[in-house]
């Protein structure tokens, strides 16, 4: 994973040598010793993680409540049925089309205000602090919050009344046309924070000389960032987008607060779909299969995007990276 | 990792101060105007809701932009003295540390071997832990909400940690391993020479230089834990077991009508969570980049 720090862990083996009683007794110490610090995490990882994981797999081929015994085999029958189920193959839509609004709206947004913030002025600090306030609220506050923002009559109509607007007015969570969009809204208030935040730490690895050097040659600021700088984001911003896209498809807490995947599921995520069969309808088995859709699902598109578009920045590691993996 | 970043920062700055300047002050009205107007829409939902929290519910009726008139402070003399909001912040606190201890000493246990031993498996084990951040927590909670009951946890403290720390652990483990590798080969030599055992150098010598990289990952596992929901949502039922995202969703839906309440409750949740992850910035950010490059 990192080609950068190879070697170091040969230093023990050498420098252990002189003081050796014998090369076995040596070798299960160092087990022993492995043992003793891998162990808290792996347990930790293996209980809560891994093992849930597979059970899911194992209910998915089951029609089960959750009580009494694991014995109504369907085999793939719970797959076929949320295949062939509106609301889930809405909800893989809306997932879909969240993911590819949410780059398509918060990339252009982050880079605009990342440039504009690189730049020196009074109050640089403070904006850089404002704008990641989004970003840390709980999902939960925000969309309280949102919620009451959002409400027939409430701020957000106001306002655009005192501004003339009010003819845009909607019943934006109401509305079944409208509540994807203004959730979409929600969303890019909630997340643009961090695409910002991001990109301006890469900002800060383009180094200052390219700048000079093409102002000297009469670059203008914007044809300076249009040919320089956003080039040098390349690797922040295809991280980003990774992150984002696998975020959008695990998309659950702000829907659940705002709208509850409604009204008439057109809000509806892969996410809240599960919970809703799962621990509100007692469908285990199938809710399972739903989670393994929403995991095959998210892996497929991340390991796509990894192939097509991460490797890029990987390329010049790999020579090295094998080393490490010996 | 941490440390790399703030420097190169103070190096361009002072670069630009010498040759950009001019450029930058041509065009300096515009970036206030635009900062001015970002800063409105970004901070305008957390204004609403904390400003309204002195309004009565009637004034927010009337007008629901408007500022108070008059200044109202029952609603937050309201909330502070109903104890549910006490017994959820503690709830709060009390998962997150128990969360944040898990993670941050499992974390930096398993990261010591993965990136300073050598041994057979080394970068399988690795890629195990890094595998979790592929599984989502929505893919495993059917099962986690069967074993959690099963193992008589639901309504625990332990049986909200525990999973949020399993989850937290691969990204903890991804941003420590370079960190610990990064530490020179030099001070392990030097330990050995003086008879110090590999246990002895984890707990004197490594454990209080990764400091910088523990608060890293104890913070991204505090933020994660306090502002998590799913888990909760379906692992605690009990009134006084609730975490404050619970509490603020309930009282959010039990007094619906009552929105300067709302609004109060909500902004009393956020304010000081706010302080503290906006002083801790630095190290969510770079802990994330961390991640991102590790």
């Amino acid at each position: 994973m990192n080609p950068g720090a190879t070697d170091q862990a040969t230093a023990w083996s050498v420098a252990s040598g002189p003081r050796g009683r014998g090369a076995s007794s040596n070798a299960w110490r160092k087990r022993l010793e492995i043992t003793f610090f891998v162990a808290p995490a792996l347990v930790l990882f293996a209980l809560f993680v891994i093992v849930p994981v597979l059970q899911a797999g194992h209910y998915s081929v089951y029609k089960w409540n959750g009580l009494g015994p694991l014995d109504n085999f369907v085999g793939l029958q719970n797959y076929v049925q949320a295949l062939g189920d509106q609301i889930f193959q809405r909800s893989v839509r809306n997932n879909l089309t969240i993911a590819f609004l949410s780059i398509a709206i918060q990339l252009p947004i982050g880079i605009m205000v990342a440039l504009l913030l690189n730049r020196r002025f009074r109050g640089q600090t403070a904006m850089r602090v404002i704008v990641f306030v989004p970003y840390v609220l709980a999902e939960v506050v925000a969309g309280v919050v949102w919620a009451l923002i959002l409400q027939p009559n409430g701020p957000l109509d106001a306002l655009l009344d005192s501004v003339g607007l009010g003819a845009i007015g909607q019943v934006w969570l109401g509305d079944p046309k409208v509540a994807l969009w203004t959730v979409m809204g929600v969303l890019t208030w909630k997340y643009s924070g961090l695409a910002i935040v991001l990109l301006l730490a890469g900002l800060q690895g383009v180094p200052e000389e390219l700048h000079e050097a093409a102002q000297i040659d009469g670059a203008s600021w914007w044809q300076v960032q249009r040919k320089i700088t956003i080039p040098l984001l390349g690797p922040t911003i295809r991280t980003w987008i990774f992150l984002s896209m696998i975020g959008s498809l695990q998309l659950f807490d702000m829907v659940w607060i705002l709208t509850k995947g409604g009204p008439v599921n057109a809000t509806v995520t892969m996410a809240t779909y599960l919970i809703n069969q799962g621990t509100d309808r007692q469908q285990y088995g199938y809710a399972s299969a739903v989670a393994i859709l929403l995991f095959a699902i998210s892996f497929i598109l991340a390991i796509l995007y990894q192939t097509f578009f991460l490797n890029r920045d990987a390329g010049e590691d790999k020579p090295r990276r094998k080393k490490v993996a010996r | 990792m941490t440390s790399t970043l703030a420097p190169p920062t103070r190096a361009s700055r002072s670069a630009r101060a010498r040759t950009g300047s001019r450029v930058a002050h041509r065009t300096s009205p515009w970036v206030y105007v635009a900062s001015v107007a970002i800063a409105a829409v970004v901070l305008a939902p957390v204004l609403y809701a904390v400003i309204g929290g002195f309004r009565s519910n009637g004034q927010l009726a009337a007008d629901p932009t408007g500022l108070p008139n008059p200044w109202v402070f029952a609603n937050y003399v309201g909330v502070l003295t109903s104890g549910s909001f006490w017994t959820y912040a503690l709830n709060s606190v009390i998962i997150a540390v128990i969360t944040t201890v898990l993670v941050v000493v499992a974390g930096v246990m398993a990261a010591y071997p993965l990136a300073r031993y050598r041994f057979k498996g080394r970068q399988a084990l690795f890629n195990v832990f890094v595998l979790g951040l592929l599984f989502p927590l929505t893919v495993a909670i059917i099962p986690l909400f069967l074993m959690v009951r099963d193992l008589n946890l639901t309504n625990t403290y332990w049986g909200v940690a525990l999973p949020q720390a399993a989850f937290a652990l691969p990204m903890t483990i991804v941003i420590l391993r370079p960190f610990l590798m990064s530490l020179p080969n030099e001070l392990e030599e030097a330990a050995m020479l003086d008879g110090a055992s590999r246990i002895g150098f984890f707990w004197r010598i490594l454990v209080p230089l990764s400091g910088p990289g523990m608060v890293t990952v104890g913070v991204l596992a505090f933020v994660g834990s306090w502002n998590g929901y799913l888990l909760p949502l379906l692992f605690l039922n009990r009134p006084e077991l609730k975490t404050l995202p619970l509490g603020v969703a309930d009282f959010s839906t039990q007094y619906s009508a009552d929105t300067a309440g709302v609004l109060a409750f909500t902004s009393l949740a956020i304010i000081p969570a706010l302080v503290f992850f906006l002083s801790m910035q630095k190290r969510i950010v770079s802990g994330l980049q961390g991640a991102v490059k590790g």
